[in-house]
């Protein structure tokens, strides 16, 4: 454990009117919640913040509920609550197949959509779904709230357009039309850290979106385009290979991520058109 | 800070960010939860808390406020520390307490896929897993009687 | 007594140390704790070659030790094979990685605070060991007349095979405590060999210190980087206990751990074999290049190794193996379970199935022709006994895998099925055994008897199996043998805790001295000899057989005692979408001569192949400047149980007659073959792979078939993301 715990400071408010109240009158803090990437950080003695806020404890950010025929994920959804809710199961399938594969049980019992979203990982497994999927993020501050499209949300690598005193409270999904579909590849077949993640919607306005393949998650609008054109897959994959931007890293290389990544989108529109989701 | 520790309330001054494992470690002196990584990866450091495992390497003391820790000191796992004896599922036995805690999910009969599951955040470098499969399997026998022994059974 | 008759060897009977591991209670290095305690630091080099012009501290010195190289009482080196690699750095910097100051306080919040700032004039490092004009040792085994049996061979099959660095991640870290003591100082940690460690303390401390023991704490896991590497740590918490005059405890987290200690040697190795048109090997020249890092460490000998095993349990009249280990500006790679012949034998099988593609031969056909028989003789020429199992693993496993209907099935679908054939010398190499003239002894107490052995329990089963071994020789049940923990100033030197030779070698002496106990107390029980006669302790040393010959100048002779002998099969399957390999089920046959506990061996063999489907698979050491660029466990990453596939093991029991009951080593044994059976595999579906690890982003480079995508009908969506 290589940071000196003594030197951070943890405020625990009671309720999300107090953290707000908090963000807003005694920041800068860093919100908290399930901790999976945050003391990865601590451990390793990295963490550039010392002051944080733990969101734990606050019960009504747990909530997943449908608003009208909006499907409302509150901040503090874990992995292990979106795989058990037959909410999610039946309207985003697609987010319950990025869960099941985002670590071990022990991640899946702590991590939080809402620090999937606000650590903005390239690599984030639940990001290309929130992506395809034209979510909305919910964000709060002491007596305002506004809502972001996902896609806007990422200014650039690890960087949100989140302001300090704004916190993540919920992500809105619309409905979906059209087949969904996740896939991972990882570094292995559990507890692993993405090489190319994709999922896609194919339905008359097909979407795709791709993680691990660029400094932010990608939706790929020029492949969605020739898609819905129906200029056929190959030259969707064409579009797709020159609207990414994957690099060499320690885990994988740009060339791999480029052919497995048109590789996907073949391997998902390949499929019987109108064949069932098992899941759905 | 008060919180439930196998069984028995607890108050423990420590820091609010001090991982849950070294306030295990060093402050209940419960040294059966071990340190593997320090990143979440190995799982040897697998503890109960409200029920669900957690990797204590990852866990803020303070969120342990008011809930209740089971470690391996505490845990009610008899059937499966016998069982992980009988199949040697422990061979270096360095991950064998957090196994122990991730499969005290597990419900009766399960299948390998299940198990595999369940283990997937454990990482052990000694068995290939089969042992501990076995044991487990032993162990969740729905219809297992009162556990005997410690002699051999395989 | 004598009427007891119940044997413990052959059963699985409880293990020793079962309870307190599954109980949480078994100590471990960082589970001690001591008064007055402080913890240790190493500050490391951040350049891999170079030299220190100036070191500078910047932090409040108060409550702090530190200690450098002049602080060092007897010789600044590591000692083992050569006094080449210095404690702590004293100018020159050959490595990334290497200490040269060490603090220690009690509070770690300081510790970790305090910052060294070091200045260094750089050299341009060497990194390519192919390009290293430095030999740590140079091997030549030559037999028969190589280059005109190449010459009159009907083809000439040749081919280049590498294998990458292996990170050894035993779950528990490297750690010791170092404690001053009444006369001296006491070590305890995570040790798989307590008298190298002794040893080096010796010649680091000098006269400084008249008292030196060494206690080896529960060890979680160990698979050689516990063997060299433990006197590196142990000799910095001794100096900075020593000066501070305090308990001192180091333990590695995961990330200094990876950087700092030793790999698995990287290899290189070249065949070139003449074979006639029906499949006879007839002439084998091979050239194997291992890198070993900045300092020799145990790169001499493990090259030995992965020398004798290059040519593979194969009969071939002419074989000319050259061998050379290089020094690079790396971490000195050291031992790792198999010790360079999971890298040779890798080279061999997948070599060898290629040689089959060539001539149109089932490479199970072309590994019938060729195998070893008893009679046969090595690389090296020695004879093999009856007790060579070659073929009867390779029969047994194709029998066990249903090889045959599985390799027809491929041509169907994208699973593959590979073979490989493999053996491990049991013991230290040639000489080895006489010179370390290991010792072990038994001894009566109050309830029974006492095994004292250097060997450690490292998780393999020592103390259980030699509890066994006692048990039946003496005629005694198995409850009433205890096994002490080695502790130097208590137990002899019964010779390090590797080269798979703790069942064999030490169990064979601790039988004889079983024995000898048994003739001298007669029918006796030994509890009622102990209250009659008090005390009695028998100690045993290792006698070679008198047939063992070996020239350790020319390589000619008899390498090991014997050999254990294993096949795998693996079936893998290819995902054409992503070029990810899902080994399917490997089936392991391994002659272990006798199985002490059948199911520790079991184990051993599940727990190898695991291990060795890692390094065929998943696990890549990424270099980058010298330095490891992936050492967290993050992005290092080993088998989970997803990525672990059902093991089939048969044992077979073809016993050596110089082994207790008949045993063999066995340790290693399981790691030599997986990896070239899994490529193999890979390679019957039309696969070109001859390196490992076999990653995705390999394949996809060496498959024509980068961008025609079988997308499979029977895959489901949701399937595939869960994979």
């Amino acid at each position: 454990m290589r940071s000196a715990v003594s030197t951070l400071e943890l405020r625990r408010p009671r309720s999300i009117r107090e953290a707000l109240t908090m963000l807003r009158d005694d920041g800068p803090l860093v919100p908290l919640a399930g901790a999976t990437d945050l003391y990865v950080a601590l451990n390793f003695g990295t963490l550039s913040a010392s002051r944080f806020l733990d969101l734990w404890p606050l019960e009504p950010l747990r909530r997943i509920e449908m608003r009208g025929d909006v499907l409302s994920l509150g901040a503090l959804v874990t992995y292990t609550s979106l795989t058990r809710s037959r909410l999610v199961r039946q309207r985003l399938p697609m987010l319950v197949d990025a869960a099941r594969v985002v670590g071990g049980i022990q991640i899946q019992n702590r991590g939080t959509i809402g620090g999937n979203i606000a650590n903005g990982s390239p690599a984030g497994d639940t990001l290309p779904v929130f992506a395809a999927a034209d979510a909305v993020v919910v964000v709060r501050s002491a007596g305002f709230e506004r809502r972001i499209a996902f896609v806007d949300f990422y200014s650039g690598y690890r960087a949100t357009v989140l302001r300090p005193d704004e916190l993540i409270v919920a992500v809105e999904v619309p409905p979906l039309q059209g087949d969904q579909w996740f896939r991972k590849v990882g570094t292995r077949a559990a507890q692993a850290i993405s090489k190319v993640v994709i999922a896609a919607v194919r339905g008359e306005s097909p979407r795709v979106a791709l993680g691990s393949v660029g400094p932010v998650v990608v939706r790929a609008r020029r492949a969605e385009r020739a898609l819905a054109a129906g200029q056929g897959i190959e030259a969707a994959v064409a579009a797709l290979q020159a609207e990414i931007a994957p690099v060499d890293d320690v885990r994988s290389t740009a060339e791999y991520r480029r052919a497995v990544a048109g590789n996907l989108l073949r391997q998902c529109w390949a499929r019987a058109a109108g064949a069932p989701n098992p899941d759905a | 800070m008060q919180f439930t520790l196998n069984g028995r309330e607890v108050d423990v001054a420590a820091h609010p960010m001090r991982r849950l494992l070294d306030v295990l470690r060093e402050d209940c002196e419960l040294t059966g939860t071990k340190e593997g990584c320090g990143e979440g990866e190995c799982g040897a450091c697998t503890v109960l808390v409200d029920g669900q495992a957690v990797v204590s390497c990852l866990v803020p003391f303070a969120q342990v406020d008011g809930r209740d820790v089971r470690t391996i000191e505490g845990a009610d796992a008899q059937a499966l520390q016998r069982a992980f004896m009988d199949h040697v599922g422990a061979q270096c036995g360095i991950c064998t307490p957090g196994m122990i805690m991730a499969a005290m999910s597990l419900g009766p009969d399960p299948t390998r896929r299940q198990m595999q599951e369940a283990l997937a955040g454990n990482l052990c470098r000694c068995t290939g897993y089969e042992a501990i499969y076995r044991a487990i399997a032993a162990a969740k026998r729905a219809n297992r009687r009162t556990p005997l022994g410690v002699e051999s059974v395989v | 007594m004598a009427s007891f008759t119940e044997r413990a060897v052959g059963r699985s009977v409880a293990r020793k140390d079962g309870i307190g591991k599954a109980t949480g209670k078994a100590v471990y290095a960082d589970d001690l704790v001591f008064p007055e305690m402080l913890y240790g630091r190493t500050i490391r080099s951040t350049i891999p070659r170079g030299r220190v012009r100036a070191i500078r501290r910047t932090f409040d010195a108060d409550g702090f030790t530190v200690v450098d190289f002049r602080d060092i009482p007897g010789k600044n080196v590591i000692a083992l094979i050569e006094d080449d690699q210095p404690c702590l750095v004293e100018q020159e910097v050959r490595h990334i990685g290497e200490p040269i100051v060490l603090l220690a306080h009690a509070d770690r919040e300081r510790l970790l605070a305090a910052e060294v700032d070091i200045e260094y004039e750089r050299d341009i490092p060497l990194l390519d060991p192919a390009a290293s004009d430095v030999a740590f040792k140079r091997i030549l085994i030559q037999k028969g007349d190589v280059d005109a049996n190449l010459a009159r061979a009907e083809r000439v099959i040749e081919g280049t095979y590498r294998t990458g660095a292996q990170e050894h991640v035993y779950i528990e870290p490297n750690g010791v405590v170092a404690v001053p003591e009444e006369g001296g100082l006491a070590v305890y940690g995570s040790i798989q060999c307590p008298f190298y460690v002794h040893k080096a303390l010796v010649t680091l401390l000098g006269e400084a210190v008249r008292h030196v023991r060494v206690v080896q704490t529960e060890t979680g896991g160990g698979f050689g980087g516990k063997e060299e590497f433990p006197s590196c740590i142990a000799a910095h918490a001794a100096l900075l206990a020593l000066k501070s005059r305090r308990p001192v405890k180091i333990i590695y987290d995961r990330s200094e751990d990876m950087l700092a200690t030793t790999k698995r040697h990287p290899s290189v190795v070249r065949h070139r074999t003449g074979v006639m048109g029906d499949g006879r090997l007839v002439a084998m020249d091979i050239d194997v290049l291992m890198d070993g890092g900045a300092y020799v460490t145990l790169s001499p000998v493990v090259l030995s190794r992965g020398a004798i095993h290059a040519a593979g349990p194969y009969r071939c009249d002419h074989t000319r193996i050259v061998g050379r280990a290089v020094m690079t500006n790396t971490p000195p790679n050291g031992a790792f379970r198999g010790f360079g012949a999971p890298q040779t034998q890798f080279a061999m099988e997948v070599h060898m199935d290629r040689i089959a593609e060539a001539l149109g031969i089932d490479p199970v056909h072309l590994r019938e022709i060729n195998a070893l028989r008893p009679g046969d003789t090595t690389a090296t020429g020695q004879t093999l006994g009856s007790d060579c199992s070659a073929l009867e693993t390779l029969h047994r496993a194709m029998t066990a895998s249903r090889y045959a209907e599985k390799r027809a099935a491929r041509e169907a679908g994208r699973r593959g099925v590979g073979v490989s054939l493999f053996y491990h010398g049991s013991g230290f190499t040639g000489g080895g055994e006489l010179r370390l003239a290991s010792r072990a002894a038994v001894e009566l107490t109050e309830r029974g008897v006492r095994v004292l052995t250097s060997s450690t329990e490292i998780g393999q089963g020592t103390r259980t199996m030699h509890a066994q071994i006692v048990a039946d020789a003496l005629g005694v049940p198995y409850e009433s043998v205890e096994v002490a923990q080695p502790d130097t100033s208590r137990v002899p030197d019964s010779g390090p805790t590797v080269a798979s030779r703790t069942c064999m070698v030490v169990g064979g002496i601790l039988q004889r001295a079983a024995t000898e106990m048994r003739q001298r107390i007669g029918d006796v029980s030994p509890a009622d000899y102990f209250r009659e006669h008090g005390s009695l302790r028998i100690e045993a040393e290792y006698e070679q057989p008198e047939w063992i010959h070996w020239d350790d100048e020319t390589y000619r002779g008899d390498a090991y005692a014997t050999y254990g002998w294993g096949c795998n099969v693996a079936e893998v399957e290819v995902d054409p979408v992503t070029f990810e390999v899902r080994p399917v089920r490997i089936t392991a046959v391994v002659d272990v001569g006798k199985a002490i506990h059948p199911a520790l061996a079991t184990g051993q063999i599940e727990g190898g192949t695991a291990q060795a489907v890692g390094f065929a698979l998943l696990e890549h050491v990424v270099m980058r400047d010298g330095a490891m660029a992936n050492g967290q466990l993050t992005n290092y990453v080993i088998p989970t149980t997803l990525d672990t596939p059902p093991i089939d093991v048969v044992l077979v029991e073809n016993p050596y007659a110089g082994g207790p009951f008949g045993a063999k080593g066995l340790g290693e044994l399981p790691i030599d073959g997986p990896a070239p059976a899994v490529v193999n595999a890979i390679r019957s579906l039309g696969i070109d792979v001859r390196e490992i690890p076999a990653l995705p982003e390999v394949l996809l480079r060496q498959s024509a078939r980068a961008s025609a995508v079988d997308v499979g009908a029977d895959r489901k969506p949701t399937t595939a993301a869960r994979r």
